[in-house]
Protein backbone atom coordinates (compact mmCIF):
# COMPACT_ATOMS: atom_id res chain seq x y z
CA UNK A 1 0.00 0.00 0.00
CA UNK A 2 1.57 3.28 -1.07
CA UNK A 3 1.52 6.19 1.33
CA UNK A 4 0.98 9.82 0.41
CA UNK A 5 4.74 10.41 0.38
CA UNK A 6 5.46 7.75 -2.19
CA UNK A 7 2.75 8.60 -4.74
CA UNK A 8 4.46 9.10 -8.07
CA UNK A 9 3.97 12.80 -8.83
CA UNK A 10 4.39 12.32 -12.57
CA UNK A 11 1.64 9.72 -12.68
CA UNK A 12 -0.60 11.75 -10.39
CA UNK A 13 -0.18 14.74 -12.69
CA UNK A 14 -0.89 12.59 -15.77
CA UNK A 15 -4.05 11.26 -14.19
CA UNK A 16 -5.31 14.79 -13.47
CA UNK A 17 -4.33 16.08 -16.92
CA UNK A 18 -6.38 13.35 -18.56
CA UNK A 19 -9.46 14.52 -16.67
CA UNK A 20 -8.73 18.23 -17.03
CA UNK A 21 -7.79 18.18 -20.72
CA UNK A 22 -10.91 16.17 -21.60
CA UNK A 23 -13.08 18.75 -19.83
CA UNK A 24 -11.23 21.64 -21.48
CA UNK A 25 -11.38 20.29 -25.03
CA UNK A 26 -15.02 19.23 -24.76
CA UNK A 27 -15.91 22.58 -23.16
CA UNK A 28 -14.24 24.36 -26.03
CA UNK A 29 -16.13 22.25 -28.58
CA UNK A 30 -19.47 23.22 -26.99
CA UNK A 31 -18.44 26.88 -26.96
CA UNK A 32 -18.11 26.65 -30.76
CA UNK A 33 -21.92 26.49 -30.89
CA UNK A 34 -22.16 30.09 -29.62
CA UNK A 35 -24.32 32.15 -32.00
CA UNK A 36 -25.00 29.00 -34.08
CA UNK A 37 -27.38 26.96 -31.93
CA UNK A 38 -30.71 25.88 -33.45
CA UNK A 39 -32.74 28.12 -31.12
CA UNK A 40 -32.20 30.51 -28.25
CA UNK A 41 -32.84 28.24 -25.28
CA UNK A 42 -30.52 25.58 -26.68
CA UNK A 43 -27.88 28.26 -27.16
CA UNK A 44 -28.03 28.90 -23.43
CA UNK A 45 -28.04 25.18 -22.61
CA UNK A 46 -24.90 24.56 -24.68
CA UNK A 47 -23.15 27.61 -23.26
CA UNK A 48 -24.05 26.59 -19.70
CA UNK A 49 -22.66 23.10 -20.25
CA UNK A 50 -19.52 24.53 -21.87
CA UNK A 51 -18.95 26.77 -18.87
CA UNK A 52 -19.47 23.86 -16.48
CA UNK A 53 -16.76 21.91 -18.31
CA UNK A 54 -14.35 24.83 -18.50
CA UNK A 55 -14.85 25.41 -14.77
CA UNK A 56 -14.01 21.77 -14.09
CA UNK A 57 -10.99 22.04 -16.39
CA UNK A 58 -9.71 25.07 -14.58
CA UNK A 59 -9.92 23.39 -11.19
CA UNK A 60 -8.32 20.19 -12.47
CA UNK A 61 -5.50 21.91 -14.36
CA UNK A 62 -4.77 24.13 -11.37
CA UNK A 63 -4.45 21.02 -9.21
CA UNK A 64 -2.34 19.24 -11.84
CA UNK A 65 0.01 22.24 -12.02
CA UNK A 66 0.37 22.12 -8.26
CA UNK A 67 1.24 18.42 -8.32
CA UNK A 68 3.64 18.96 -11.23
CA UNK A 69 5.53 21.41 -9.04
CA UNK A 70 7.15 23.41 -11.83
CA UNK A 71 5.41 26.65 -10.94
CA UNK A 72 3.12 26.60 -13.98
CA UNK A 73 -0.38 27.99 -13.74
CA UNK A 74 -3.57 26.46 -15.12
CA UNK A 75 -3.55 29.10 -17.86
CA UNK A 76 -0.07 28.07 -18.99
CA UNK A 77 -1.15 24.45 -19.11
CA UNK A 78 -4.28 25.28 -21.08
CA UNK A 79 -2.85 27.78 -23.52
CA UNK A 80 0.84 27.07 -23.96
CA UNK A 81 1.02 23.30 -24.39
CA UNK A 82 1.13 21.72 -27.85
CA UNK A 83 -1.25 19.05 -29.09
CA UNK A 84 1.07 16.13 -28.29
CA UNK A 85 1.14 17.25 -24.65
CA UNK A 86 -2.62 17.12 -24.27
CA UNK A 87 -4.08 14.07 -22.55
CA UNK A 88 -7.78 14.28 -23.39
CA UNK A 89 -9.68 11.30 -24.77
CA UNK A 90 -10.18 11.38 -28.55
CA UNK A 91 -13.97 11.54 -28.14
CA UNK A 92 -13.71 15.07 -26.75
CA UNK A 93 -11.88 16.51 -29.75
CA UNK A 94 -14.24 15.10 -32.40
CA UNK A 95 -15.92 17.91 -34.36
CA UNK A 96 -19.37 19.16 -33.40
CA UNK A 97 -20.87 18.11 -36.72
CA UNK A 98 -24.63 18.58 -36.67
CA UNK A 99 -26.75 18.79 -33.53
CA UNK A 100 -27.26 15.01 -33.49
CA UNK A 101 -23.49 14.46 -33.44
CA UNK A 102 -23.00 16.96 -30.62
CA UNK A 103 -25.72 15.31 -28.53
CA UNK A 104 -24.47 11.78 -29.23
CA UNK A 105 -20.92 12.79 -28.24
CA UNK A 106 -22.27 14.39 -25.09
CA UNK A 107 -24.41 11.37 -24.18
CA UNK A 108 -21.38 9.08 -24.47
CA UNK A 109 -19.23 11.45 -22.43
CA UNK A 110 -21.77 12.27 -19.70
CA UNK A 111 -22.89 8.67 -19.24
CA UNK A 112 -19.24 7.95 -18.40
CA UNK A 113 -18.43 11.12 -16.44
CA UNK A 114 -21.41 11.07 -14.07
CA UNK A 115 -20.75 7.67 -12.46
CA UNK A 116 -17.01 8.36 -12.69
CA UNK A 117 -17.30 11.60 -10.70
CA UNK A 118 -19.55 9.80 -8.22
CA UNK A 119 -16.75 7.31 -7.52
CA UNK A 120 -14.09 10.04 -7.40
CA UNK A 121 -15.91 11.74 -4.52
CA UNK A 122 -14.21 9.11 -2.35
CA UNK A 123 -10.74 9.78 -3.73
CA UNK A 124 -7.87 10.00 -1.25
CA UNK A 125 -6.90 13.16 -3.13
CA UNK A 126 -9.07 15.59 -1.20
CA UNK A 127 -8.91 18.33 -3.80
CA UNK A 128 -9.96 15.91 -6.54
CA UNK A 129 -12.79 14.62 -4.35
CA UNK A 130 -14.04 18.20 -3.93
CA UNK A 131 -13.94 18.82 -7.67
CA UNK A 132 -15.78 15.54 -8.22
CA UNK A 133 -18.60 16.46 -5.85
CA UNK A 134 -19.39 19.63 -7.78
CA UNK A 135 -18.82 18.05 -11.18
CA UNK A 136 -21.15 15.15 -10.43
CA UNK A 137 -24.12 17.48 -10.00
CA UNK A 138 -23.29 19.44 -13.13
CA UNK A 139 -22.81 16.28 -15.18
CA UNK A 140 -26.13 14.84 -14.01
CA UNK A 141 -27.83 17.67 -15.85
CA UNK A 142 -25.62 17.20 -18.93
CA UNK A 143 -26.63 13.56 -19.04
CA UNK A 144 -30.31 14.40 -18.67
CA UNK A 145 -30.15 17.03 -21.41
CA UNK A 146 -28.21 14.92 -23.90
CA UNK A 147 -30.37 11.83 -23.23
CA UNK A 148 -33.62 13.68 -23.83
CA UNK A 149 -32.36 15.04 -27.14
CA UNK A 150 -31.05 11.67 -28.34
CA UNK A 151 -34.45 10.16 -27.50
CA UNK A 152 -36.39 12.88 -29.31
CA UNK A 153 -34.16 12.90 -32.37
CA UNK A 154 -33.87 9.11 -32.57
CA UNK A 155 -37.60 8.58 -32.18
CA UNK A 156 -38.38 11.62 -34.33
CA UNK A 157 -38.71 12.25 -38.03
CA UNK A 158 -37.07 10.13 -40.71
CA UNK A 159 -34.36 12.77 -41.09
CA UNK A 160 -33.63 13.17 -37.40
CA UNK A 161 -33.42 9.40 -37.01
CA UNK A 162 -31.06 9.09 -39.97
CA UNK A 163 -28.75 11.78 -38.58
CA UNK A 164 -28.84 10.30 -35.09
CA UNK A 165 -28.03 6.80 -36.37
CA UNK A 166 -25.08 8.20 -38.32
CA UNK A 167 -23.86 10.11 -35.27
CA UNK A 168 -24.02 7.06 -32.99
CA UNK A 169 -22.21 4.89 -35.53
CA UNK A 170 -19.52 7.53 -36.21
CA UNK A 171 -18.72 8.10 -32.55
CA UNK A 172 -19.03 4.54 -31.22
CA UNK A 173 -15.37 3.68 -31.97
CA UNK A 174 -14.32 6.52 -29.64
CA UNK A 175 -16.15 5.17 -26.61
CA UNK A 176 -13.71 2.38 -25.81
CA UNK A 177 -10.96 4.78 -24.80
CA UNK A 178 -13.07 6.00 -21.88
CA UNK A 179 -12.54 2.67 -20.14
CA UNK A 180 -8.89 2.02 -20.93
CA UNK A 181 -6.47 1.50 -18.08
CA UNK A 182 -2.68 1.55 -18.03
CA UNK A 183 0.17 1.81 -15.53
CA UNK A 184 -0.86 5.35 -14.57
CA UNK A 185 -4.38 4.23 -13.69
CA UNK A 186 -3.11 1.18 -11.84
CA UNK A 187 -0.76 3.29 -9.73
CA UNK A 188 -3.47 5.81 -8.94
CA UNK A 189 -5.99 3.09 -8.13
CA UNK A 190 -3.46 1.53 -5.79
CA UNK A 191 -2.96 4.93 -4.10
CA UNK A 192 -6.71 5.29 -3.54
CA UNK A 193 -6.81 8.32 -5.82
CA UNK A 194 -8.36 6.95 -9.01
CA UNK A 195 -11.78 5.47 -9.62
CA UNK A 196 -12.22 1.97 -10.99
CA UNK A 197 -13.47 2.43 -14.56
CA UNK A 198 -14.70 -1.15 -14.78
CA UNK A 199 -17.46 -0.13 -12.39
CA UNK A 200 -18.12 2.96 -14.47
CA UNK A 201 -18.39 0.79 -17.58
CA UNK A 202 -21.35 -1.15 -16.18
CA UNK A 203 -23.21 2.06 -15.42
CA UNK A 204 -22.33 3.43 -18.86
CA UNK A 205 -23.60 0.32 -20.66
CA UNK A 206 -26.86 0.41 -18.73
CA UNK A 207 -27.48 4.12 -19.30
CA UNK A 208 -26.55 4.16 -22.97
CA UNK A 209 -28.52 0.97 -23.59
CA UNK A 210 -31.65 2.42 -22.01
CA UNK A 211 -31.41 5.70 -23.90
CA UNK A 212 -30.77 4.05 -27.29
CA UNK A 213 -33.66 1.65 -26.74
CA UNK A 214 -36.08 4.46 -25.90
CA UNK A 215 -34.74 6.39 -28.90
CA UNK A 216 -35.52 3.33 -31.09
CA UNK A 217 -31.90 3.30 -32.22
CA UNK A 218 -29.67 0.31 -32.82
CA UNK A 219 -26.80 -0.13 -30.41
CA UNK A 220 -23.69 -0.58 -32.60
CA UNK A 221 -21.66 -3.72 -32.14
CA UNK A 222 -18.40 -3.30 -30.28
CA UNK A 223 -15.49 -3.52 -32.68
CA UNK A 224 -12.09 -1.95 -32.91
CA UNK A 225 -11.81 1.12 -30.69
CA UNK A 226 -9.83 4.31 -31.33
CA UNK A 227 -7.12 5.04 -28.81
CA UNK A 228 -4.12 7.24 -28.05
CA UNK A 229 -5.50 10.57 -26.79
CA UNK A 230 -4.66 9.73 -23.20
CA UNK A 231 -1.02 9.39 -24.24
CA UNK A 232 -0.81 12.43 -26.49
CA UNK A 233 -1.51 10.76 -29.85
CA UNK A 234 -4.38 12.78 -31.23
CA UNK A 235 -6.54 12.98 -34.32
CA UNK A 236 -5.97 15.79 -36.81
CA UNK A 237 -8.77 17.76 -35.17
CA UNK A 238 -6.95 18.75 -32.00
CA UNK A 239 -4.34 20.87 -33.78
CA UNK A 240 -7.00 23.03 -35.42
CA UNK A 241 -8.93 23.32 -32.17
CA UNK A 242 -5.89 24.48 -30.23
CA UNK A 243 -4.92 26.93 -32.97
CA UNK A 244 -8.22 28.70 -32.32
CA UNK A 245 -8.34 28.23 -28.58
CA UNK A 246 -4.73 29.24 -27.91
CA UNK A 247 -4.36 32.01 -30.47
CA UNK A 248 -5.02 35.01 -28.25
CA UNK A 249 -2.80 34.19 -25.24
CA UNK A 250 0.01 33.13 -27.57
CA UNK A 251 -0.26 36.27 -29.74
CA UNK A 252 -0.65 38.61 -26.77
CA UNK A 253 1.22 37.04 -23.85
CA UNK A 254 0.05 38.31 -20.50
CA UNK A 255 -3.05 39.94 -21.99
CA UNK A 256 -5.62 41.01 -19.42
CA UNK A 257 -9.08 42.52 -19.72
CA UNK B 1 -41.01 26.71 -35.37
CA UNK B 2 -44.81 26.88 -35.51
CA UNK B 3 -46.96 27.35 -32.44
CA UNK B 4 -48.38 23.87 -32.99
CA UNK B 5 -44.99 22.15 -32.76
CA UNK B 6 -43.36 24.51 -30.27
CA UNK B 7 -46.02 25.58 -27.76
CA UNK B 8 -45.48 28.58 -25.53
CA UNK B 9 -44.87 28.05 -21.83
CA UNK B 10 -44.92 30.55 -18.96
CA UNK B 11 -42.11 30.24 -16.42
CA UNK B 12 -42.47 30.75 -12.68
CA UNK B 13 -39.71 30.37 -10.15
CA UNK B 14 -39.31 30.50 -6.41
CA UNK B 15 -36.00 31.98 -5.29
CA UNK B 16 -34.03 30.68 -2.30
CA UNK B 17 -35.09 33.71 -0.21
CA UNK B 18 -38.72 33.75 -1.23
CA UNK B 19 -42.02 32.30 -0.20
CA UNK B 20 -43.86 32.19 -3.52
CA UNK B 21 -43.30 31.51 -7.18
CA UNK B 22 -42.98 34.60 -9.36
CA UNK B 23 -43.57 34.88 -13.09
CA UNK B 24 -40.22 35.50 -14.78
CA UNK B 25 -40.88 35.06 -18.47
CA UNK B 26 -41.90 32.67 -21.20
CA UNK B 27 -40.37 30.42 -23.83
CA UNK B 28 -41.21 28.08 -26.68
CA UNK B 29 -40.32 24.41 -26.30
CA UNK B 30 -41.08 21.10 -27.98
CA UNK B 31 -42.70 19.46 -24.94
CA UNK B 32 -43.03 19.62 -21.13
CA UNK B 33 -39.67 18.04 -20.22
CA UNK B 34 -37.73 20.22 -22.64
CA UNK B 35 -39.68 23.30 -21.46
CA UNK B 36 -38.51 22.58 -17.93
CA UNK B 37 -34.90 22.12 -19.08
CA UNK B 38 -35.01 25.23 -21.24
CA UNK B 39 -36.40 27.23 -18.32
CA UNK B 40 -33.62 25.89 -16.12
CA UNK B 41 -31.02 27.00 -18.67
CA UNK B 42 -32.56 30.40 -19.38
CA UNK B 43 -33.78 31.53 -15.97
CA UNK B 44 -31.60 29.91 -13.32
CA UNK B 45 -28.17 30.91 -14.61
CA UNK B 46 -27.63 33.48 -11.92
CA UNK B 47 -29.17 33.40 -8.49
CA UNK B 48 -30.41 30.61 -6.30
CA UNK B 49 -33.65 28.95 -7.21
CA UNK B 50 -35.44 26.33 -5.13
CA UNK B 51 -38.36 25.57 -7.42
CA UNK B 52 -39.18 26.01 -11.08
CA UNK B 53 -42.59 25.70 -12.76
CA UNK B 54 -43.45 25.75 -16.44
CA UNK B 55 -47.08 25.95 -17.48
CA UNK B 56 -48.43 25.79 -21.03
CA UNK B 57 -49.60 29.35 -21.71
CA UNK B 58 -52.95 28.10 -22.98
CA UNK B 59 -53.63 26.55 -19.56
CA UNK B 60 -53.60 29.98 -17.95
CA UNK B 61 -56.97 31.70 -17.72
CA UNK B 62 -56.35 35.37 -16.97
CA UNK B 63 -58.43 38.47 -16.33
CA UNK B 64 -58.72 40.88 -19.24
CA UNK B 65 -56.90 44.21 -18.82
CA UNK B 66 -59.90 46.03 -20.35
CA UNK B 67 -62.31 44.57 -17.79
CA UNK B 68 -60.10 45.55 -14.87
CA UNK B 69 -62.42 48.25 -13.58
CA UNK B 70 -65.63 46.23 -13.58
CA UNK B 71 -64.09 42.88 -12.66
CA UNK B 72 -61.53 43.92 -10.06
CA UNK B 73 -63.04 47.14 -8.74
CA UNK B 74 -61.13 48.67 -5.81
CA UNK B 75 -61.91 46.90 -2.55
CA UNK B 76 -59.53 48.72 -0.27
CA UNK B 77 -60.32 50.04 3.19
CA UNK B 78 -61.09 53.60 2.04
CA UNK B 79 -63.64 52.77 -0.66
CA UNK B 80 -65.33 49.66 0.82
CA UNK B 81 -64.73 49.81 4.54
CA UNK B 82 -67.58 47.37 5.23
CA UNK B 83 -65.48 44.49 3.75
CA UNK B 84 -62.71 44.90 6.32
CA UNK B 85 -63.05 43.80 9.99
CA UNK B 86 -61.88 47.08 11.47
CA UNK B 87 -64.83 48.13 13.65
CA UNK B 88 -63.98 46.08 16.72
CA UNK B 89 -62.31 47.45 19.84
CA UNK B 90 -59.45 45.06 20.52
CA UNK B 91 -58.50 44.93 24.24
CA UNK B 92 -54.81 45.67 24.89
CA UNK B 93 -54.24 42.18 26.32
CA UNK B 94 -55.06 40.54 22.97
CA UNK B 95 -52.28 42.43 21.20
CA UNK B 96 -52.05 42.65 17.39
CA UNK B 97 -54.51 40.71 15.29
Amino acid sequence: MTTALTIDRTRHCQYLLRLGDTALVLGHRLSEWCAKAPFLEEELALANMALDLIGQARALLKHAAGIEGRGRSEDELAYLRDAHEFRNVLLAEQPNGDFAQTMARHLFYAAFAEPHWALLKSSRDAELAGIAAKAEKETAYHLRHASEWVIRLGDGTAESKRRMELAIADLWPFTGELFETDAVDAAMLDAGIAADVSQTREAWNATVGTVLAEATLQRPRDGWMQSGGRNGRHTEHLGHLLAQMQFLPRAYPGAKW
Amino acid sequence: MTEKNWPLYEVFLRPRNGLAHKHVGSLHAVDDEMALQNARDAYTRRGEVTSLWVVPSKAIIASEPGEKDAFLEPSDKERKPYRHPTFYDIPDEVGHM
